[in-house]
């Protein structure tokens, strides 16, 4: 059971921190993971008065602040036209409408989850997460920085052109993910993210340049050739490592299959 | 097209419109919330002695009423089964224990003021276990040095094989014919092994009780239970009082499925009452429901099959092995139904049988009762070994079951020698054969995307209450005005059963459903019934409500004979009264009713009780249609088509989404409900997150309907239907797979990896 | 601490703990529709509107309501009656325990998408899970009060 004992609605982000840094200090997502923990929390610190759930077009960019929640992601018109309604995809399987009603962009990439398909698909993407107070970080970057008392401000995506595809399996529509797959091109570089493993989403780059000649059978199977052996994916409830490596093999090959027909 | 007013109709349920629009009707919406709340420290090992047990800190703990331990309960030990008196289920649990037996068993009780006092409270009591090695593996429970249950007072009470000293709950075995001698002159025989897991049953509303002592000093219950007389019996066996020092009452229930068929919940608050005087409360929490409750038994089944090469059935032998955990609950009668509601179902051609099991205990959560009881389990093996044998015959499995499945008037030998006076078995697999198109959706295709699509077929039975057991009974009684009221004592679960009662009474009485009101359950009121549980409320409880209307009936003629000065001879009842058919003359109901209240020495209430000697089966066929990722193992449900042999449907909604309801819970059963425990017996899935029933995304589109047969010892002609929907989806699904892929899967469930494999073995 | 919110329709302050979920706040108002079927978050039968958004009230701190409205089903009885009298007229609601949940988000559906197709019914309601009915009958049930509606509509405007 979680008890808290001081809520606190900081007006700014300083005022923020200044909690943030003290022990048994918590800073409020959408509470659908905090809200199962059996832990005592001092302050409990919401970012609601901090206008940080607007999904907004900042020149060359779109900024998505901490507390914009999964359901807005899902349905914005903005994300879904750039990531050709990867976004939604990715999104849909949640649970349901009213958990991605709360569950927030923050709290679901600031917990590096192994099961999250919110930080597979915008690893993915030329995306940033502004911290304070460390500052802005590449989220590929990020998903490898050891938790801190920083505390996420918003998501930066670079609204550079790209491709995208994102694919996923399940043993139930609404379960968590077995295995994610998100595989992108844009700044003439291919992506391939790989989540759920069931520990955090990787990326690999085609270092290799297998798709230099473009997407085919020929350099599908090179680049799956190229991540399978460094590919590290373990055991738990859903599936074991062995299911896994099978499938990550499908889901890459499909991904770019599908990436190639939205290149065309 | 009926000859009925109210039968095989589909009248909407009397308290559908309360419920939709979310008015109190449960447990914890009408108690009074001003009560003690009650909560379980439960121990976090599968097997241990409790050596010392300190609960002083917690005792002293501002807002706790009481802190009880096994130093505080009678030592007097019971089953929390909810079933007809003497219980074939072990008597071997007692309140609290000093021996702790599965991870979750029960070791301290507290009650106070709110939850998160009564919380921090469980953490303050500090308990030392000398830990044993538990036995968590069925296959090695039978015989082994470590017992679950070395106590020198626990008994069995009926002649089940039970002996605690060898961890078993039950065992027998049974045959008829001479079965080696079949099996050699079968031009085939296989043999497999189907493993199905101790599924959840899931209700919405997880266990929950209330409890209070009433201006008598009797201990005044308030619970979501299917079995309001057998929870009053085993309450008075648990807390060693008087059972007319107890009254047991349901409201509406969230959701049982059998899982109300077992006190869970009850005993603690129970406890507290009677000790502390007070009232109080417990809802269980979605993980205490997964984790420390009734689910279905895990079974190990063995078949055997032999047959011929033109698809003659000739010998089946069949044993199971059934877990039922640390408890005996329901072990020695679920087990009886995978064997006795699995074979009956091929007796056309068949020369031999045998059915044999061992059940027993282990250090894992105490199985009980869920909707279909066994034979979930048991079909799921023999219909995937029918369908393997078909395959390896190069029959279709449709026309392997055409020639062996049972036949109206056929003596069914495996079903103690019952006869099927009412099968629609064969018009069943016809029916479905033309919904589903059999012809085509059985062939197997490769579809653009590479996946394949094909389909799979299982038959089913169950039975309809407990033959010469059940008991069900009914009192009707005419109100003032001309209304009516229909008491019972079997438990509407969202069945819909007062309804369906009450079509039953209107029907009799010649009246509208409105015009009857229907009341249960109350342990103190309501008639005597077993409860709901075993199909039996609509075959059983209806044939009482029947019987009682024709008494009634009869009992208001009389009162009419005397207003109006005639012979009974001369009347006729209906639906506004009694009319003497003589003189045309007419007494209303409301003049009856009036003259029952005044100078009256004929009753107007009338209770009628009513037990079978026979459980009729029901019959289905179910047909389904997947689409199969070959390179991921995944399946889809495109498309369920299910045909029902109910006897008469009496209500064709209700019936339809019993259907729909029991096919959904079989998919989740056959390919993602899970339950895993790792090497110290903790379940893996304990909660919603981890344990995944179905969605709406995740059952494809069903198809139900009925072909109905006439049962003539039930009321109307209807059987049961409640149970048997689970049992077709995981061997239909199973063949299915079998028929994209030449895999047969036999563990539950078949989930997208052992799919996979399975393909990649084969 | 204090909040002021506005529950179906009436302006409330009550003195709360800050860890007291939502859930347990509006039943102890005595919304006793709201039910609890699960503790994580899984299960939609505590479905309300807050802020006119289907939301998870097992997973909401009581005082995030603050100044927001809140909507049960006790304050949407008007509106629920019709779509309940076609999910009653297929035996869908069966035990009743999630129908207050079902209700709920199935009126936030039709609120947002009016004529949603059976792929859109089933994927918005995917998070209310239901043991008894199977899912068809409230399927066959929203459908036909869709198509009520519409009728409803068009019998209007030929007015």
């Amino acid at each position: 059971m979680l008890t808290i004992n001081n809520y606190v609605r900081p007006k700014t982000i300083e005022e923020a921190h200044d909690y943030a840094v003290k022990p048994k200090s918590v800073i409020l997502g959408g509470m659908l993971w905090l809200k199962m923990m059996n832990r005592e929390v001092d302050y409990a610190i919401d970012l609601s008065d901090l206008n940080l759930d607007q999904i907004e077009v900042k020149d060359d960019e779109i900024h998505i602040g901490a507390m914009v929640n999964l359901r807005d992601l899902e349905v914005n018109p903005l994300l879904n036209e750039y990531t050709h309604g990867a976004i939604k995809e990715a999104m849909r399987h949640i649970v349901g409408v009213q958990f991605r009603n709360l569950a927030t962009i923050g709290g679901s990439l600031f917990g590096r989850f192994g099961f999250s398909d919110v930080l597979t698909i915008f690893m993915a993407m030329d995306a940033y997460v502004e911290l304070y107070p460390t500052g802005i970080v590449p989220i590929r970057e990020f998903a490898n920085m050891k938790m801190s008392k920083d505390i996420l401000v918003r998501v930066i995506v670079k609204k550079t052109p790209l491709h995208i595809v994102y694919l996923s399996q399940r043993n139930s529509e609404t379960d968590f993910p077995i295995l994610t797959c998100a595989v992108s091109h844009f700044n003439n570089e291919y992506y391939c993210i790989i989540g759920a493993r069931p520990l955090k989403a990787i990326d690999f780059i085609d270092e290799n340049h297998c798709f230099e000649e473009g997407i085919n059978e020929d350099s599908i199977n090179n680049f799956v050739n190229y991540v399978i052996p460094q590919l590290v994916v373990g055991s738990n409830l859903r599936g074991s490592s062995e299911y896994r490596k099978k499938i990550a093999k499908v889901l890459i090959k499909r991904a770019f299959l599908q990436l190639k027909k939205e290149e065309a | 097209m009926s000859q009925y007013k109210h039968i095989k109709k589909p009248v909407i349920k009397k308290d559908a419109m309360n419920l939709l629009l979310g008015k109190p009707a449960y447990v914890d919406d009408i108690v009074n919330q001003n009560c003690l709340i009650v909560k379980v420290l439960r121990s976090p090992h599968a097997h241990a002695l409790i050596q010392e047990i300190d609960t002083s800190k917690a005792l002293q703990m501002e807002g706790i009423e009481a802190v009880y331990t096994y130093k505080d309960v009678p030592q007097a030990r019971f089953t929390m089964a909810g079933q007809t008196a003497p219980e074939p289920s072990p008597y071997d649990r007692l309140i609290l224990d000093q021996r702790v037996r599965f991870v979750g068993d029960a070791v301290a009780i507290v009650a106070g003021e709110n939850e998160k006092i009564v919380n921090k409270a469980l953490k303050n009591i500090k308990v030392k276990y000398e830990v044993l090695t538990p036995v968590l593996d069925m296959n090695k429970a039978k015989d082994n040095e470590i017992l679950v249950h070395p106590e020198d007072n626990w008994k069995s009470l009926c002649p089940v094989g039970a002996d605690n000293k060898r961890n078993l709950v039950a065992t027998d075995t049974c045959s008829d014919g001479d079965l080696d001698h079949v099996f050699e002159t079968c031009d085939q025989v296989i043999e497999r092994t189907y493993h199905t897991r101790a599924n959840q049953q899931a209700m919405m509303e997880t266990f929950r009780t209330y409890c209070e002592i009433d201006p008598y000093g009797r201990l005044h219950v308030i619970s979501s239970t299917q079995i309001v007389f057998h929870c009053r019996r085993i309450l008075a066996n648990a807390l060693q009082i008087p059972k007319s020092m107890i009254r047991v009452e349901k409201p509406r229930i969230g959701g049982g499925f059998g899982a109300k068929q077992t006190v869970v919940a009850e005993i603690y608050p129970a406890f507290v009452t009677w000790m502390t005087k007070k009232p109080s409360k417990m809802i269980y929490t979605r993980t205490e429901s997964q984790t420390a409750a009734t689910p279905r038994h895990e079974m190990q089944v063995t078949v055997k099959l032999g047959a011929m090469n033109d698809g003659t059935i000739r010998a089946i032998d069949v044993y199971t092995l059934s877990n039922s955990g640390a408890y005996g609950e329901h072990g020695p009668t679920t087990v009886g139904l995978s064997g006795h509601k699995s074979i009956p179902l091929y007796t056309n051609n068949l020369e031999a049988f045998k059915f044999s099991y061992d059940v027993v205990y282990t250090n894992c959560q105490a199985a009980g009762a869920y909707r279909g009881y066994g034979a979930t389990q048991g079909i799921f093996a023999l219909e995937s070994a029918v369908s393997e044998m078909a395959g390896i015959l190069n029959i279709d499995p449709v026309v392997i079951r055409e020639k062996n499945m049972v036949r109206q008037g056929q003596k069914m030998s495996a079903y103690y020698n019952e006869i099927a006076h009412a099968c629609a078995l064969d018009r069943c697999m016809e029916h479905a054969k033309k919904l589903f198109d059999w012809q085509h959706k059985s062939k197997v295709r490769i579809m653009d995307n590479g996946k394949i699509r094909s389909a799979g077929v299982a038959m089913a039975m169950q039975g309809s209450g407990i033959s010469g057991v059940d008991v069900g009974s009914a009192t009707i009684k005419l109100d003032d005005e001309g209304f009516y009221t229909l008491h019972i004592g079997a438990a509407d679960m969202g069945t819909g059963c007062d309804t369906i009662l009450a079509q039953m009474a209107a029907e009799c009485l010649d009246c509208d459903v409105e015009q009857i009101v229907v009341f249960g359950a109350d342990s103190d009121i309501s008639p005597y019934d077993s409860g709901s549980y075993a199909s039996s409320t609509t075959y059983v409880t209806g044939k009482a409500v029947e019987k009682a209307c024709e008494k009634l009936k009869n009992n208001l003629c009389h009162i009419a004979c005397s207003i109006l000065n005639c012979s009974m001879e001369d009347v006729v009842f209906n639906q506004k009264g009694v009319t003497n058919l003589k003189t045309n003359e007419f007494v209303s109901l409301k003049e009856i009713s009036l003259k029952s209240m005044n100078g009256n020495n004929i009753e107007t209430q009338v209770t009628v009780t009513h037990s079978s000697p026979v459980s009729p089966p029901p019959y289905m066929v179910g047909m389904v249609e997947i689409e199969l990722d070959k390179e991921t193992g995944q399946v889809d449900i495109l498309d369920y088509v299910a045909v029902v042999d109910c006897g008469t449907v009496i209500n064709t909604n209700l019936a339809k989404v019993q259907t729909e309801g029991g096919l959904v819970q079989g998919i989740g059963m056959a390919l993602y409900e899970n339950v895993q425990y790792s090497p110290k017996g903790v379940i893996a899935e304990n909660s919603f997150m981890q344990y995944k029933i179905p969605t709406r995304l995740d059952m494809g589109k069903l198809r139900v309907e009925f072909e109905s047969s006439y049962e003539p010892t039930g009321p109307f002609g209807a059987k049961s239907i409640g149970e048997i929907v689970i049992n077709t989806p995981a061997p239909a699904i199973a063949n299915a797979i079998y028929r994209a892929t030449g895999a047969y899967l036999t563990d539950l469930p078949m989930t997208p990896e052992k799919v996979l494999f399975a393909i990649d073995d084969e | 601490m204090k909040i002021t919110l506005n529950l179906n329709g009436q302006e409330i302050t009550k003195d709360i703990e800050p860890d007291l979920l939502l859930i347990d706040f509006l039943r102890a108002q005595g919304c006793y529709s709201v039910k609890r079927g699960c503790d994580t978050s899984n299960c939609g039968l505590c479905t309300v509107l807050l802020n006119d958004r289907p939301v998870l009230s097992c997973s909401v701190l009581a005082v995030r309501a603050c100044n927001g409205t809140v909507l049960t089903l006790e304050g949407l009885q008007e509106e629920a009656k019709p779509l309940a009298t076609f999910i009653a007229s297929q035996g869908a609601e069966q035990c009743g325990f999630c129908n207050p949940g079902f209700m709920m988000n199935t009126l936030a559906l039709l609120k947002e998408k009016p004529n949603p197709t059976d792929e859109e019914i089933k994927e918005f309601l995917a998070g209310n899970l239901c043991r008894c009915s199977g899912y068809e009958g409230q399927l066959r049930g929203i459908k036909g009060y869709i198509a009520y509606l519409k009728e409803e509509g068009n019998h209007h405007e030929s007015i």
